[in-house]
């Protein structure tokens, strides 16, 4: 009888993950055992610091390149730089979440753990290299944002957008067991290495290789609901309306983030030989994406529902990146649009929580009316999001949608290219909107905006990060750049 | 480094952003050290500009010669970007010259405009100016494409401002109309930029592998001419008009101008000086820099065609003018009407017309933004810009009717004046053209006739006659603000007139760099 082998295990190749989620962990029993009721704001700034301690903990890991768990979990720069974007996502989440929560009298402490859940899942995403252990972090991701997108329970919106997430993501879920269980009958692995190897063996007409490839498009659509590619997107604007503000903010840069990290492995590890097959796939869905999104967007006089379709514009730029990831740019111009869209729309979303208050919501066009005239710092901080989401230089948006578009184009994606110029004309339309109201139009009714310590230090960070990206953006390139090394080498 | 040793270029085009820095800490209430701040930032920026026309090498020691990049002066170069080959690269050539001192020339007219015409959160107001200036500068003398395409793009957003805070009535419909044409217009040179970044870079890696790709202009015109990079038509006519488009929608040409009546009515006095006055000519500088230098063979394809569109502006634009009975409008479709004759000097492709069209921008943007502070000296007064509601004013004002002549004479085109030497040598270029010819002179003409027209029907309606309301009756003449800004504007109107050789000795090498390969070009067809 054989003896049941454990591969060696390094747990230092995952140490920022095992941080996030020992310490919400621990932090779910302190909260319940030792932080009063209305002190909860404390549990906040101690899920922040176990972020920020994570993030520490990945600074001697720069540079190192390993697999372990037999080659399921790997630790390389890519992997690592997205872990401190998505860190740095948490941290701005909770911060804008820390005063947000009470005023909106759903305060409950679980609140700050679970996101940090949902950041060791998009973690686990960015490090997986086994089908499984994908399904873990999506899941992982997903189940606790099934409960965060709920949160504002009683309010009838937040559980609508609860019921929908959870009925269409269990759906999208059974999509991508039932394309692992393909893909792990035709190919004997769930590792994406192996299959990748596999699929490089087989010619066409393989019965196999067709089992593959049908395994494949049922994970691929797995994927496009996670990060709402059209025609998988009709979920997202309800779900982000309904669900608390900081909640919505995590999801459009968190879900996406972490299900495209996991895409570009899965893609280039998984079946880089198959590309002649998914790729017109993904880039007719991209295009369509970039089209319905911003479209989408004309029409919106919510702010937030605007915000949800242009995050479904976003998500067919950074897909831009995505596709192209084979190339050195294309996964180089997916971090930086990550990063610079993760900066420009969480403080969007800050600034969307400034104007909320005690159960009334001012998400409205109109709410934003004379904001300058009100606010002139709150306003200027909301226009440069709003020319940094248009892609208007100098802000970073624009650094990033060239970069974006010479990926594409370096891609040999020129086509993809054109639609996401021609979108992104569309797409200051409504940006511009917002602006006109708050800078040029006169003061209508008194919502006065609550501003607060979280949610300033939010909205400065990304304000700042936004103007000094798109000004001098070669130190953040050149960061990227070198931490697509080692992915390029494997 | 350059022929001064230090970074003149850099001073001028940073020195007015680092004024707005300035202001931020200007209380927000005292407008009075605002508008100061803001005309001292101007004023040193002109002084520091000077520098420019006088230690200018009018004959630099390489001759015009077919295959040679233009020769940049006062070059200033740092790396920026060093992932896609982008440098943050300055200069100026004969051809940028004379447009960055209109541009520093009219900063300080500007500002002091905006004493009588701008009272709203002033200091926000010369903030945004003074951001504009240093994007507009940036334009003209970034050489690199991407910090071209940066500024470039950058202006729209104080632009937007000027004419959406402070513009008057219809002032919201007006700033999105402008922000959303150009804007929408310039994506497709985004494209083309990456597309021609792209294509040089794999040509040039085809023989050095090393290479990682550049944005420099020099550059790229470098190894267009020698040859190592060659576009073939179809791709060199699809770049050739993703970057025009860009640029017709910002001189503009028709059909592409029905933004700009709606903003220059709407816009501030100080707004609409500096859109007729330099904004515009972003765009001709454009084509010249970049659709003529780059695209030689497709330019030489499109002149006809784009010619033929400039003409109907003139026409179009000048036919327009005339029917108006609202003073601003009247002025800005005059503008269409001569930036008409920009586009027409341009693709005349030849040293006459070219050097043409450059003064006729430097000279519109004289004129025009007289004209346009004209208007704002009655409207700051009366408060209607109605033609019926003046007549007779050279009896109440002796002082501002014949310097309103003067610059009324200036556009119209009359000869001693600068708008006669710009307009004439853009007809003779496109008369010898061998691409355009009689025809579109002889519709070109046409347009100079009709300007006489409106502009003598402006200031016959506003100046002449009796004075029939009794509102006019007591109005005061020019204040001693209004009195500098329109001497300091009749200065280079006159000096012009008398003596261009001044004027065209800067841009004469350049230009003839430029022609010399256009006719290369064609030899080569």
């Amino acid at each position: 009888m054989d003896s049941l082998t454990i591969p060696p295990v390094d747990l230092a190749l995952m140490a920022p993950l095992l941080v996030v989620v020992t310490w919400a962990t621990i932090l779910l029993l302190v909260d319940v055992f030792f932080i009063p009721d209305g002190r909860k704001k404390l549990t906040g700034y101690l899920a922040i610091g176990g972020l920020m301690v994570a993030g520490l903990v990945g600074l001697p890991l720069w540079g190192v390149t390993g697999t372990t768990f037999g080659g399921m979990l790997r630790l390389d720069p890519f992997a690592l730089t997205l872990t401190w974007i998505f860190l740095l996502v948490g941290v701005l989440s909770i911060a804008m979440s820390l005063e947000y929560l009470p005023s909106q009298g759903i305060e409950q402490g679980e609140f700050y753990p679970l996101i940090m859940f949902a950041v060791s899942g998009m973690i686990l995403l960015a490090q997986g290299t086994d089908l499984i252990v994908l399904f873990l972090g999506i899941e992982t991701l997903s189940i606790t944002l099934y409960i965060l997108t709920g949160f504002a329970y009683p309010r009838l919106t937040s559980e609508e957008a609860a019921m929908k997430y959870l009925v269409l993501g269990a759906f999208a879920a059974g999509f991508f067991v039932y394309g692992i269980a393909l893909i792990f009958g035709a190919t004997g692995s769930t590792r994406l290495s192996e299959i990748g190897a596999y699929a490089a063996s087989r010619g066409l007409g393989d019965l196999n290789l067709t089992l593959l490839l049908g395994g494949a498009a049922m994970v691929l659509i797995a994927f496009a609901f996670k990060v709402a590619l059209a025609p998988f997107h009709m979920w997202t604007p309800d779900v982000y309306e309904g669900s608390p503000t900081p909640v919505a903010a995590f999801m459009s840069v968190g879900t996406k983030g972490g299900a495209l990290a996991a895409l570009v492995r899965l893609l280039f590890e998984g079946m880089p030989t198959l590309s002649e097959y998914w790729l017109p796939v993904l880039a007719g869905l991209t295009a369509l994406t970039m089209v319905v999104g911003n479209l989408g967007a004309v029409a919106q006089t919510n702010v937030k529902r605007m915000l949800a379709y242009s995050s479904i514009g976003h998500a067919g730029y950074v897909m831009l990146g995505v596709m192209v990831a084979g190339e050195q740019r294309g996964p180089e111009a997916f971090i930086f649009y990550l990063l610079v869209y993760a900066l420009s729309n969480l403080g969007a979303f800050a600034v969307l929580i400034a104007l909320e208050h005690q159960g009334e919501n001012a998400w409205q066009l109109d709410d934003f009316a004379g904001l300058y005239q009100r606010q002139p710092l709150l306003a200027v901080a909301m226009a440069i999001f709003m020319f940094s989401l248009a892609g208007v230089p100098p802000t970073a948006g624009f650094m990033a949608k060239f970069y974006a578009l010479t990926a594409a184009w370096e891609g040999g994606l020129p086509w993809l290219a054109l639609v996401g110029v021609l979108t992104s004309a569309v797409a200051a339309f409504f940006y511009l909107r917002v602006i006109i109201r708050m800078f040029m139009t006169e003061p209508e009714g008194e919502p006065v905006p609550a501003l607060n310590s979280g949610l300033t230090v939010d909205i400065v960070v990304a304000a700042i990060g936004t103007i000094a990206i798109g000004l001098i953006p070669a130190p953040v390139f050149a960061l990227v750049e070198r931490s697509l090394v080692a992915l390029s080498g494997s | 480094m350059n022929q001064l040793g230090f970074p003149l270029l850099s001073l001028i085009l940073w020195l007015p952003a680092a004024g707005a820095l300035a202001l931020l800490f200007v209380p927000r209430t005292n407008a009075e050290l605002a508008r100061r701040v803001s005309l001292a930032t101007m004023v040193i920026g002109f002084l520091l500009s000077l520098l420019l026309p006088l230690r200018f090498e009018t004959n630099p020691m390489q001759i015009a010669m077919v295959g040679a990049p233009p020769v940049m002066q006062f070059v200033e170069e740092a790396p920026w970007l060093p992932i896609v080959g982008a440098t943050y690269s300055l200069g100026v050539d004969g051809i940028s010259l004379w447009l960055v001192m209109l541009t520093t020339f009219l900063g300080p007219i500007v500002v002091l405009s905006t004493w009588d015409s701008v009272h709203k959160d002033v200091r926000n107001f010369q903030i945004l100016l003074l951001i504009l200036q240093t994007a507009m500068i940036g334009v003209f003398i970034a050489q690199d494409l991407l910090l071209f395409y940066l500024f470039w793009e950058f202006t729209l957003i104080p632009m937007t401002f000027l004419i959406g805070i402070w513009g008057s009535q219809n002032r919201i419909y007006a700033a999105r109309k402008f922000f959303l044409y150009t804007f929408a217009g310039s994506v497709l040179m985004l494209l083309a930029l990456i597309a021609l970044h792209l294509l040089h870079r794999d040509a040039i890696a085809a023989v050095d592998p090393s290479f990682r790709g550049t944005f420099s202009f020099s550059r790229f015109v470098s190894d267009l001419r020698a040859g190592r990079f060659t576009l073939d038509t179809t791709t060199e006519r699809l770049l050739f008009g993703a970057f025009f488009l860009a640029f017709a929608v910002k001189v503009p040409l028709w059909p592409f101008h029905t933004w700009l009546p709606d903003a220059h009515v709407e816009a501030p006095t100080a707004g609409s000086v500096v859109l007729a006055g330099v904004l515009l000519k972003l765009g001709g500088y454009g084509m010249i820099r970049y659709n003529l230098t780059l695209f030689p063979a497709a330019a030489q394809w499109a002149a006809p065609a784009l010619a033929v569109l400039a003409v109907i502006g003139i026409i179009y634009g000048a036919a327009v003018a005339f029917a108006q009975s609202d003073m601003k409008k009247l002025v800005a479709y005059s503008s269409v009407s001569h930036m008409g004759f920009v586009v027409l000097g341009i693709f005349a492709l030849n040293a006459e017309g070219i050097s043409g069209a450059v003064l006729q921008m430097v000279n519109h943007g004289l004129s025009t933004s007289a004209l346009f502070l004209m208007v704002g000296v009655l409207y700051e007064r009366r408060h209607t810009r109605e033609l019926a509601e003046y007549g007779g004013l050279w009896k109440v004002m002796p002082i501002f009717a014949a310097f309103s002549l003067l610059v009324a004479l200036s556009s119209a085109g009359l000869p001693g004046l600068n708008g006669f030497i710009g307009e004439f040598t853009i007809i003779a270029g496109a008369f010898r053209s061998p691409l355009l010819g009689w025809v579109y002179v002889a519709f070109a003409v046409g347009g100079v006739v009709l300007a006489a027209a409106y502009l003598l029907k402006l200031f016959r309606a506003v100046f002449m006659g009796d004075i029939t309301q009794p509102a006019n009756a007591n109005l005061p003449d020019l204040n001693r603000r209004e009195l500098t800004a329109f001497a300091l504007l009749s200065i280079p109107i006159v000096v012009i007139g008398i003596y261009p050789a001044l004027f065209f000795a800067g841009m004469q090498h350049s230009v003839a760099a430029l022609v010399a390969e256009l006719m290369a070009q064609v030899a080569g067809s």
